[in-house]
Protein backbone atom coordinates (compact mmCIF):
# COMPACT_ATOMS: atom_id res chain seq x y z
CA UNK A 1 0.00 0.00 0.00
CA UNK A 2 1.37 3.40 -1.00
CA UNK A 3 2.64 5.47 1.88
CA UNK A 4 1.35 8.91 2.71
CA UNK A 5 3.39 11.84 3.96
CA UNK A 6 2.02 13.23 7.22
CA UNK A 7 2.98 16.27 9.24
CA UNK A 8 1.81 17.23 12.70
CA UNK A 9 2.97 19.04 15.78
CA UNK A 10 4.04 16.84 18.68
CA UNK A 11 4.95 18.48 21.98
CA UNK A 12 5.43 21.78 20.19
CA UNK A 13 7.76 20.50 17.47
CA UNK A 14 6.82 19.95 13.82
CA UNK A 15 7.30 16.30 12.89
CA UNK A 16 6.75 14.33 9.71
CA UNK A 17 6.83 10.79 8.45
CA UNK A 18 5.66 8.28 5.89
CA UNK A 19 2.81 6.02 6.95
CA UNK A 20 0.49 3.46 5.48
CA UNK A 21 -3.17 4.39 5.88
CA UNK A 22 -3.54 1.49 8.33
CA UNK A 23 -0.71 2.71 10.58
CA UNK A 24 -2.24 3.45 13.96
CA UNK A 25 -1.30 6.76 15.55
CA UNK A 26 0.25 4.97 18.54
CA UNK A 27 2.61 3.06 16.25
CA UNK A 28 3.58 6.26 14.44
CA UNK A 29 4.40 7.92 17.76
CA UNK A 30 6.33 4.98 19.19
CA UNK A 31 8.08 3.69 16.08
CA UNK A 32 8.49 6.60 13.67
CA UNK A 33 8.96 9.28 16.31
CA UNK A 34 10.69 6.97 18.82
CA UNK A 35 8.65 8.42 21.68
CA UNK A 36 7.92 5.34 23.73
CA UNK A 37 6.28 7.07 26.69
CA UNK A 38 2.89 6.42 25.06
CA UNK A 39 2.20 2.78 25.91
CA UNK A 40 0.25 -0.01 24.27
CA UNK A 41 -1.71 -2.03 26.82
CA UNK A 42 -4.80 -3.71 25.44
CA UNK A 43 -5.01 -2.53 21.83
CA UNK A 44 -8.81 -2.85 22.16
CA UNK A 45 -9.63 0.71 23.24
CA UNK A 46 -10.18 -0.24 26.87
CA UNK A 47 -7.06 0.47 28.93
CA UNK A 48 -6.17 4.07 28.06
CA UNK A 49 -2.38 3.44 28.27
CA UNK A 50 -2.08 4.90 24.76
CA UNK A 51 -3.90 8.15 25.61
CA UNK A 52 -2.53 11.30 23.98
CA UNK A 53 -3.95 14.81 23.79
CA UNK A 54 -5.02 15.87 20.30
CA UNK A 55 -6.31 19.38 19.63
CA UNK A 56 -7.64 19.63 23.18
CA UNK A 57 -9.11 16.13 23.42
CA UNK A 58 -7.94 12.97 25.19
CA UNK A 59 -7.71 10.25 22.56
CA UNK A 60 -6.78 6.57 22.69
CA UNK A 61 -4.11 6.62 20.00
CA UNK A 62 -4.52 2.89 19.29
CA UNK A 63 -7.94 3.65 17.79
CA UNK A 64 -7.07 6.40 15.36
CA UNK A 65 -4.99 6.27 12.19
CA UNK A 66 -1.87 8.41 11.86
CA UNK A 67 -3.23 9.82 8.56
CA UNK A 68 -6.18 11.19 10.51
CA UNK A 69 -3.83 13.24 12.70
CA UNK A 70 -2.49 15.19 9.70
CA UNK A 71 -2.07 18.82 10.75
CA UNK A 72 -3.06 18.32 14.37
CA UNK A 73 -1.46 19.44 17.59
CA UNK A 74 -0.53 16.52 19.86
CA UNK A 75 0.79 16.35 23.40
CA UNK A 76 2.27 13.10 24.72
CA UNK A 77 3.65 12.35 28.16
CA UNK A 78 7.06 13.53 26.91
CA UNK A 79 5.53 17.00 26.69
CA UNK A 80 4.15 17.07 30.22
CA UNK A 81 7.11 18.60 32.10
CA UNK A 82 7.35 22.35 32.69
CA UNK A 83 9.21 24.42 30.08
CA UNK A 84 12.28 24.61 32.35
CA UNK A 85 12.41 20.81 32.63
CA UNK A 86 11.05 20.58 36.17
CA UNK A 87 8.17 18.22 36.92
CA UNK A 88 4.67 19.57 36.30
CA UNK A 89 2.19 19.65 39.16
CA UNK A 90 0.67 16.40 37.93
CA UNK A 91 3.98 14.59 37.61
CA UNK A 92 4.95 15.84 41.05
CA UNK A 93 1.59 14.65 42.39
CA UNK A 94 2.11 11.12 41.07
CA UNK A 95 5.54 11.07 42.70
CA UNK A 96 4.52 12.58 46.03
CA UNK A 97 1.35 10.52 46.44
CA UNK A 98 2.82 7.23 45.20
CA UNK A 99 0.40 7.28 42.29
CA UNK A 100 2.17 4.41 40.56
CA UNK A 101 3.67 1.03 41.17
CA UNK A 102 4.90 -0.48 37.89
CA UNK A 103 4.24 2.75 36.04
CA UNK A 104 2.79 1.16 32.92
CA UNK A 105 -0.51 3.04 33.04
CA UNK A 106 1.08 6.27 34.28
CA UNK A 107 1.71 8.10 30.97
CA UNK A 108 -1.91 7.59 29.91
CA UNK A 109 -3.15 8.60 33.37
CA UNK A 110 -1.10 11.80 33.39
CA UNK A 111 -2.07 12.83 29.86
CA UNK A 112 -5.75 12.15 30.58
CA UNK A 113 -5.60 13.98 33.93
CA UNK A 114 -3.97 16.93 32.15
CA UNK A 115 -7.08 17.41 29.96
CA UNK A 116 -9.43 16.70 32.87
CA UNK A 117 -7.85 19.51 34.91
CA UNK A 118 -7.94 21.87 31.91
CA UNK A 119 -11.69 21.30 31.61
CA UNK A 120 -12.42 21.14 35.31
CA UNK A 121 -9.58 22.64 37.41
CA UNK A 122 -11.09 21.71 40.79
CA UNK A 123 -12.80 18.34 40.28
CA UNK A 124 -14.46 16.51 43.15
CA UNK A 125 -13.29 12.99 43.94
CA UNK A 126 -16.21 11.39 42.04
CA UNK A 127 -15.46 13.69 39.08
CA UNK A 128 -11.85 12.55 39.10
CA UNK A 129 -12.90 8.90 39.22
CA UNK A 130 -15.33 9.40 36.31
CA UNK A 131 -12.73 11.46 34.49
CA UNK A 132 -10.16 8.66 34.50
CA UNK A 133 -12.68 5.86 33.94
CA UNK A 134 -11.16 5.21 30.51
CA UNK A 135 -7.79 4.39 32.07
CA UNK A 136 -7.08 1.04 33.69
CA UNK A 137 -4.40 0.49 36.33
CA UNK A 138 -3.56 -3.10 37.25
CA UNK A 139 -1.45 -2.17 40.28
CA UNK A 140 -2.52 0.61 42.61
CA UNK A 141 -6.26 0.40 43.00
CA UNK A 142 -6.72 4.06 41.95
CA UNK A 143 -6.72 5.58 45.46
CA UNK A 144 -3.26 7.08 45.12
CA UNK A 145 -3.86 8.07 41.51
CA UNK A 146 -6.90 10.06 42.66
CA UNK A 147 -4.78 11.66 45.40
CA UNK A 148 -2.09 12.53 42.87
CA UNK A 149 -4.64 14.37 40.74
CA UNK A 150 -6.07 16.10 43.81
CA UNK A 151 -2.55 17.19 44.73
CA UNK A 152 -2.00 18.65 41.26
CA UNK A 153 -5.38 20.36 41.26
CA UNK A 154 -4.64 22.00 44.61
CA UNK A 155 -1.21 23.14 43.46
CA UNK A 156 -2.47 24.55 40.15
CA UNK A 157 -5.25 26.46 41.90
CA UNK A 158 -3.01 27.67 44.74
CA UNK A 159 -5.13 26.04 47.44
CA UNK A 160 -3.90 23.82 50.23
CA UNK A 161 -3.89 20.09 49.54
CA UNK A 162 -5.47 18.07 52.29
CA UNK A 163 -4.92 14.37 52.10
CA UNK A 164 -8.28 12.68 52.58
CA UNK A 165 -8.52 10.44 55.63
CA UNK A 166 -8.17 6.75 54.77
CA UNK B 1 -3.37 -6.02 16.19
CA UNK B 2 -3.00 -4.10 12.96
CA UNK B 3 -5.92 -3.64 10.58
CA UNK B 4 -5.80 -4.97 7.03
CA UNK B 5 -4.73 -2.65 4.23
CA UNK B 6 -7.11 -0.06 2.87
CA UNK B 7 -7.05 3.19 0.92
CA UNK B 8 -7.92 6.33 2.82
CA UNK B 9 -10.21 9.02 1.44
CA UNK B 10 -11.15 12.32 3.01
CA UNK B 11 -13.92 13.99 1.01
CA UNK B 12 -14.94 17.58 1.78
CA UNK B 13 -18.64 17.30 1.00
CA UNK B 14 -21.52 14.84 1.36
CA UNK B 15 -21.82 14.73 -2.44
CA UNK B 16 -18.17 13.70 -2.80
CA UNK B 17 -18.51 11.12 -0.01
CA UNK B 18 -21.58 9.58 -1.66
CA UNK B 19 -19.83 9.54 -5.03
CA UNK B 20 -16.86 7.71 -3.51
CA UNK B 21 -19.15 5.19 -1.81
CA UNK B 22 -21.01 4.54 -5.05
CA UNK B 23 -17.88 4.35 -7.23
CA UNK B 24 -15.85 2.18 -4.87
CA UNK B 25 -18.71 -0.20 -4.16
CA UNK B 26 -19.25 -2.75 -1.44
CA UNK B 27 -15.79 -2.74 0.10
CA UNK B 28 -15.91 0.97 0.93
CA UNK B 29 -17.08 2.06 4.38
CA UNK B 30 -17.69 5.47 5.95
CA UNK B 31 -15.42 6.18 8.92
CA UNK B 32 -16.91 8.39 11.64
CA UNK B 33 -15.39 8.36 15.15
CA UNK B 34 -13.93 4.94 14.41
CA UNK B 35 -14.64 3.70 17.92
CA UNK B 36 -16.72 0.77 16.75
CA UNK B 37 -15.17 0.29 13.31
CA UNK B 38 -11.45 0.49 14.12
CA UNK B 39 -11.58 -2.11 16.93
CA UNK B 40 -13.47 -4.39 14.51
CA UNK B 41 -10.80 -3.79 11.86
CA UNK B 42 -8.03 -4.60 14.33
CA UNK B 43 -9.72 -7.90 15.08
CA UNK B 44 -10.18 -8.37 11.30
CA UNK B 45 -13.92 -8.73 11.87
CA UNK B 46 -14.20 -5.87 9.38
CA UNK B 47 -11.88 -5.62 6.37
CA UNK B 48 -12.97 -2.63 4.29
CA UNK B 49 -10.60 -1.88 1.40
CA UNK B 50 -11.56 1.80 1.29
CA UNK B 51 -12.28 4.07 4.25
CA UNK B 52 -14.16 7.26 3.60
CA UNK B 53 -13.36 9.53 6.54
CA UNK B 54 -16.27 11.90 7.21
CA UNK B 55 -14.21 14.25 9.42
CA UNK B 56 -13.50 16.65 6.53
CA UNK B 57 -17.20 17.41 5.95
CA UNK B 58 -18.13 20.53 7.92
CA UNK B 59 -21.84 20.19 7.01
CA UNK B 60 -22.11 17.03 9.14
CA UNK B 61 -21.24 18.88 12.35
CA UNK B 62 -23.32 20.78 14.83
CA UNK B 63 -26.64 20.99 16.64
CA UNK B 64 -29.46 23.27 15.50
CA UNK B 65 -33.08 23.86 16.39
CA UNK B 66 -35.77 24.16 13.71
CA UNK B 67 -38.69 23.04 15.85
CA UNK B 68 -36.99 19.66 16.09
CA UNK B 69 -33.47 19.33 17.40
CA UNK B 70 -31.34 18.51 14.35
CA UNK B 71 -28.00 16.91 15.16
CA UNK B 72 -25.33 16.51 12.48
CA UNK B 73 -24.09 12.94 12.13
CA UNK B 74 -20.49 13.84 13.03
CA UNK B 75 -21.45 15.52 16.31
CA UNK B 76 -19.55 13.68 19.02
CA UNK B 77 -20.88 12.32 22.28
CA UNK B 78 -18.62 14.85 24.02
CA UNK B 79 -20.25 17.69 22.06
CA UNK B 80 -23.72 16.42 23.01
CA UNK B 81 -22.64 16.59 26.66
CA UNK B 82 -21.31 20.12 26.22
CA UNK B 83 -24.49 21.40 24.53
CA UNK B 84 -26.73 23.70 26.59
CA UNK B 85 -29.53 23.16 24.06
CA UNK B 86 -29.42 19.39 24.65
CA UNK B 87 -29.24 19.79 28.44
CA UNK B 88 -32.23 22.16 28.37
CA UNK B 89 -34.62 20.69 25.81
CA UNK B 90 -33.62 17.01 25.81
CA UNK B 91 -31.96 16.14 29.12
CA UNK B 92 -32.42 12.39 28.52
CA UNK B 93 -29.96 12.67 25.63
CA UNK B 94 -27.39 14.22 27.97
CA UNK B 95 -28.05 11.53 30.58
CA UNK B 96 -27.63 8.68 28.06
CA UNK B 97 -24.52 10.15 26.39
CA UNK B 98 -22.85 10.29 29.80
CA UNK B 99 -23.42 6.54 30.19
CA UNK B 100 -21.61 5.71 26.94
CA UNK B 101 -18.12 4.30 27.37
CA UNK B 102 -15.54 6.68 28.89
CA UNK B 103 -14.29 10.24 28.24
CA UNK B 104 -11.75 9.26 25.57
CA UNK B 105 -14.35 7.29 23.59
CA UNK B 106 -16.87 10.13 23.92
CA UNK B 107 -14.44 12.67 22.44
CA UNK B 108 -14.33 10.61 19.22
CA UNK B 109 -17.59 8.62 19.02
CA UNK B 110 -20.33 10.31 16.99
CA UNK B 111 -24.11 10.20 17.15
CA UNK B 112 -24.24 9.22 13.47
CA UNK B 113 -21.86 6.31 14.01
CA UNK B 114 -23.71 5.24 17.13
CA UNK B 115 -27.11 5.07 15.45
CA UNK B 116 -25.89 3.83 12.02
CA UNK B 117 -23.73 1.04 13.41
CA UNK B 118 -26.63 -1.36 14.03
CA UNK B 119 -24.97 -2.87 17.12
CA UNK B 120 -27.74 -3.86 19.56
CA UNK B 121 -25.41 -2.75 22.37
CA UNK B 122 -25.35 0.89 21.27
CA UNK B 123 -27.31 3.17 23.60
CA UNK B 124 -28.58 5.88 21.25
CA UNK B 125 -30.87 3.78 18.99
CA UNK B 126 -33.45 2.79 21.64
CA UNK B 127 -33.45 6.34 22.93
CA UNK B 128 -34.04 7.68 19.41
CA UNK B 129 -36.95 5.27 18.99
CA UNK B 130 -38.48 6.39 22.29
CA UNK B 131 -38.12 10.05 21.28
CA UNK B 132 -39.70 9.48 17.84
CA UNK B 133 -36.54 10.60 16.00
CA UNK B 134 -35.88 10.20 12.28
CA UNK B 135 -32.64 9.83 10.36
CA UNK B 136 -31.77 11.65 7.13
CA UNK B 137 -30.10 9.33 4.64
CA UNK B 138 -28.44 10.82 1.57
CA UNK B 139 -27.48 8.86 -1.52
CA UNK B 140 -26.89 9.35 -5.23
CA UNK B 141 -30.60 9.77 -5.90
CA UNK B 142 -31.21 12.33 -3.14
CA UNK B 143 -32.23 12.37 0.51
CA UNK B 144 -34.88 10.44 2.41
CA UNK B 145 -35.98 10.41 6.04
CA UNK B 146 -36.46 7.14 7.89
CA UNK B 147 -37.99 6.85 11.35
CA UNK B 148 -35.61 5.36 13.91
CA UNK B 149 -38.40 2.87 14.64
CA UNK B 150 -38.20 1.60 11.03
CA UNK B 151 -34.41 1.71 10.66
CA UNK B 152 -33.23 -1.39 12.54
CA UNK B 153 -33.75 -4.70 10.77
CA UNK B 154 -31.31 -7.07 12.47
CA UNK B 155 -27.95 -7.06 14.21
CA UNK B 156 -25.71 -4.74 12.11
CA UNK B 157 -28.45 -4.70 9.47
CA UNK B 158 -30.23 -1.39 8.88
CA UNK B 159 -32.28 0.51 6.29
CA UNK B 160 -29.08 2.18 4.95
CA UNK B 161 -28.78 1.26 1.26
CA UNK B 162 -25.37 0.83 -0.39
CA UNK B 163 -24.04 4.27 -1.30
CA UNK B 164 -26.04 6.09 1.40
CA UNK B 165 -24.73 8.17 4.28
CA UNK B 166 -26.65 9.10 7.38
CA UNK B 167 -26.25 12.88 7.53
CA UNK B 168 -28.34 14.00 10.52
CA UNK B 169 -30.70 12.93 13.25
CA UNK B 170 -33.89 14.92 13.76
CA UNK B 171 -35.52 14.65 17.18
CA UNK B 172 -38.90 16.14 18.12
CA UNK B 173 -38.45 18.14 21.31
CA UNK B 174 -40.57 16.54 24.05
CA UNK B 175 -43.26 18.64 25.75
CA UNK B 176 -42.13 21.10 28.42
CA UNK B 177 -42.24 19.46 31.85
CA UNK B 178 -41.94 15.93 30.44
CA UNK B 179 -40.45 13.19 32.58
CA UNK B 180 -37.53 11.15 31.36
CA UNK B 181 -35.01 8.54 32.47
CA UNK B 182 -32.41 6.27 30.89
CA UNK B 183 -31.70 3.36 33.23
CA UNK B 184 -28.72 1.26 32.22
CA UNK B 185 -27.38 -1.79 34.03
CA UNK B 186 -23.73 -2.41 33.21
CA UNK B 187 -20.95 -4.46 34.75
CA UNK B 188 -18.60 -1.51 35.17
CA UNK B 189 -18.19 2.11 34.17
CA UNK B 190 -17.72 2.26 30.41
CA UNK B 191 -19.42 -1.02 29.60
CA UNK B 192 -22.21 -1.70 27.16
CA UNK B 193 -25.62 -2.36 28.73
CA UNK B 194 -26.56 -5.71 30.20
CA UNK B 195 -30.01 -4.20 29.64
CA UNK B 196 -31.24 -0.61 29.50
CA UNK B 197 -34.55 1.23 29.21
CA UNK B 198 -35.38 4.75 28.01
CA UNK B 199 -38.66 6.29 29.20
CA UNK B 200 -40.19 9.57 28.03
CA UNK B 201 -43.57 10.46 29.54
CA UNK B 202 -45.95 13.25 30.46
CA UNK B 203 -48.18 13.36 33.53
CA UNK B 204 -51.56 15.04 34.01
CA UNK B 205 -53.32 15.17 37.37
CA UNK B 206 -51.00 12.57 38.89
CA UNK B 207 -51.61 10.07 36.08
CA UNK B 208 -49.48 9.11 33.09
CA UNK B 209 -50.84 10.90 30.01
CA UNK B 210 -48.35 9.79 27.33
CA UNK B 211 -45.46 7.36 27.49
CA UNK B 212 -42.87 5.73 25.23
CA UNK B 213 -40.35 3.09 26.25
CA UNK B 214 -37.24 2.03 24.32
CA UNK B 215 -35.07 -0.99 25.17
CA UNK B 216 -31.31 -1.44 24.59
CA UNK B 217 -29.39 -4.71 24.17
CA UNK B 218 -32.18 -7.15 24.94
CA UNK B 219 -32.77 -8.21 21.33
CA UNK B 220 -30.84 -8.18 18.06
CA UNK B 221 -32.32 -4.72 17.42
CA UNK B 222 -33.38 -1.93 19.78
CA UNK B 223 -37.06 -2.25 20.70
CA UNK B 224 -40.07 -0.08 21.39
CA UNK B 225 -42.02 -1.60 24.26
CA UNK B 226 -45.46 -0.46 23.04
CA UNK B 227 -47.58 -2.80 25.20
CA UNK B 228 -45.66 -1.85 28.33
CA UNK B 229 -46.17 1.83 27.54
CA UNK B 230 -49.88 1.27 26.93
CA UNK B 231 -50.18 -0.51 30.27
CA UNK B 232 -49.09 2.55 32.24
CA UNK B 233 -51.19 5.21 30.50
CA UNK B 234 -53.99 6.51 32.73
CA UNK B 235 -52.42 5.01 35.85
CA UNK B 236 -50.49 6.57 38.74
CA UNK B 237 -47.79 3.88 38.34
CA UNK B 238 -48.95 1.83 41.33
CA UNK B 239 -47.08 -1.37 42.14
CA UNK B 240 -49.44 -3.64 40.18
CA UNK B 241 -49.13 -1.47 37.06
CA UNK B 242 -45.35 -1.38 37.27
CA UNK B 243 -45.30 -5.17 37.52
CA UNK B 244 -47.57 -5.46 34.49
CA UNK B 245 -45.40 -3.06 32.48
CA UNK B 246 -42.18 -4.89 33.35
CA UNK B 247 -43.76 -8.20 32.36
CA UNK B 248 -45.03 -6.78 29.05
CA UNK B 249 -41.56 -5.42 28.28
CA UNK B 250 -39.80 -8.66 29.24
CA UNK B 251 -42.17 -10.59 26.99
CA UNK B 252 -40.74 -8.97 23.83
CA UNK B 253 -37.07 -9.34 24.87
CA UNK B 254 -34.88 -12.05 23.39
CA UNK B 255 -31.35 -11.19 24.43
CA UNK B 256 -28.32 -13.30 23.57
CA UNK B 257 -26.71 -15.21 26.42
CA UNK B 258 -23.19 -13.79 26.73
CA UNK B 259 -20.64 -12.61 29.28
CA UNK B 260 -23.30 -10.22 30.60
CA UNK B 261 -25.50 -13.11 31.70
CA UNK B 262 -27.90 -15.83 30.64
CA UNK B 263 -31.13 -15.05 28.80
CA UNK B 264 -33.46 -15.28 31.82
CA UNK B 265 -31.26 -12.97 33.87
CA UNK B 266 -31.05 -10.35 31.13
CA UNK B 267 -34.82 -10.40 30.63
CA UNK B 268 -35.34 -10.12 34.38
CA UNK B 269 -33.03 -7.14 34.80
CA UNK B 270 -34.46 -5.64 31.60
CA UNK B 271 -37.84 -5.57 33.34
CA UNK B 272 -36.26 -3.95 36.38
CA UNK B 273 -34.69 -1.23 34.20
CA UNK B 274 -38.18 -0.51 32.81
CA UNK B 275 -39.62 -0.25 36.33
CA UNK B 276 -36.86 2.05 37.54
CA UNK B 277 -36.99 4.25 34.46
CA UNK B 278 -40.78 4.63 34.74
CA UNK B 279 -40.56 5.59 38.41
CA UNK B 280 -37.74 8.05 37.93
CA UNK B 281 -39.32 9.58 34.82
CA UNK B 282 -42.58 10.14 36.72
CA UNK B 283 -40.70 11.70 39.64
CA UNK B 284 -39.03 14.33 37.41
CA UNK B 285 -42.19 15.14 35.39
CA UNK B 286 -43.77 18.50 36.18
C1 LIG C 1 -14.32 0.74 25.05
C2 LIG C 1 -15.58 1.13 24.35
C3 LIG C 1 -16.77 1.15 25.05
C4 LIG C 1 -17.95 1.52 24.40
N1 LIG C 1 -19.10 1.55 25.13
C5 LIG C 1 -20.25 1.97 24.53
C6 LIG C 1 -21.47 2.05 25.25
O1 LIG C 1 -21.52 1.81 26.46
N2 LIG C 1 -22.59 2.46 24.59
C7 LIG C 1 -22.57 2.79 23.26
O2 LIG C 1 -23.60 3.16 22.72
N3 LIG C 1 -21.43 2.71 22.56
C8 LIG C 1 -20.28 2.32 23.15
N4 LIG C 1 -19.12 2.26 22.42
C9 LIG C 1 -19.18 2.57 20.97
C10 LIG C 1 -18.96 4.04 20.70
O3 LIG C 1 -20.03 4.82 21.21
C11 LIG C 1 -18.82 4.26 19.20
O4 LIG C 1 -18.19 5.49 19.06
C12 LIG C 1 -20.10 4.23 18.39
O5 LIG C 1 -20.73 2.99 18.49
C13 LIG C 1 -19.85 4.40 16.88
O6 LIG C 1 -19.63 5.70 16.58
P1 LIG C 1 -18.38 6.12 15.76
O7 LIG C 1 -18.59 7.54 15.41
O8 LIG C 1 -17.16 5.79 16.50
O9 LIG C 1 -18.53 5.25 14.42
P2 LIG C 1 -17.55 4.35 13.58
O10 LIG C 1 -16.89 3.33 14.42
O11 LIG C 1 -16.69 5.21 12.74
O12 LIG C 1 -18.62 3.63 12.62
C14 LIG C 1 -19.47 2.59 13.05
C15 LIG C 1 -20.23 2.01 11.85
O13 LIG C 1 -21.19 2.94 11.36
C16 LIG C 1 -20.90 3.32 10.02
N5 LIG C 1 -21.12 4.76 9.97
C17 LIG C 1 -20.60 5.69 10.81
N6 LIG C 1 -21.08 6.91 10.53
C18 LIG C 1 -21.91 6.76 9.48
C19 LIG C 1 -22.73 7.66 8.73
N7 LIG C 1 -22.77 8.97 9.03
N8 LIG C 1 -23.47 7.17 7.72
C20 LIG C 1 -23.43 5.85 7.41
N9 LIG C 1 -22.70 4.95 8.10
C21 LIG C 1 -21.94 5.40 9.11
C22 LIG C 1 -19.45 2.93 9.77
O14 LIG C 1 -19.22 2.64 8.41
C23 LIG C 1 -19.33 1.69 10.65
O15 LIG C 1 -19.85 0.58 10.00
C24 LIG C 1 -17.93 1.89 23.03
C25 LIG C 1 -16.73 1.86 22.32
C26 LIG C 1 -15.56 1.49 22.96
C27 LIG C 1 -14.29 1.48 22.17
S1 LIG D 1 -3.76 0.32 24.09
FE1 LIG D 1 -5.14 1.85 23.47
S2 LIG D 1 -6.70 1.71 24.93
FE2 LIG D 1 -5.39 0.07 25.51
S1 LIG E 1 0.95 1.41 38.12
FE1 LIG E 1 1.03 -0.55 37.22
S2 LIG E 1 -0.65 -0.48 35.86
FE2 LIG E 1 -0.89 1.31 36.96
Amino acid sequence: MAKTHVTMKVNGAEVEGLVEPRTLLVHFIRENLQMTGTHIGCETTHCGACTVDIDGMSVKSCTMFAVQAQGSDIITVEGMANADGTLSALQEGFRMMHGLQCGFCTPGMIVRAHRLLKENPLPSEPEIRMGISGNICRCTGYQNIVKAIQYASAKINGVEFQEAAE
Amino acid sequence: MIPGSFSYHRPASVTDAVKLLVDLGEDARPLAGGHSLVPMMKLRLATPTHLIDLHGIAALKGISRDGNLVIGAMTTQHELLASDEVAKSMPILHEAALLIADPQVRYRGTIGGNVANGDPGNDMPALMMALGASYRLEGASGARDVLAADFYQGAYFTALEPGEILTSVSVPVPAAGHGYAYEKLKRKVGDYATAAAAVVLTMAGGKVATCTIGLTNVHETPLLAADAAKAVIGTSLDAATLKKAAAAASAIMSPAADARGPVEYRKHVGGIMVTRALQRAASVAK
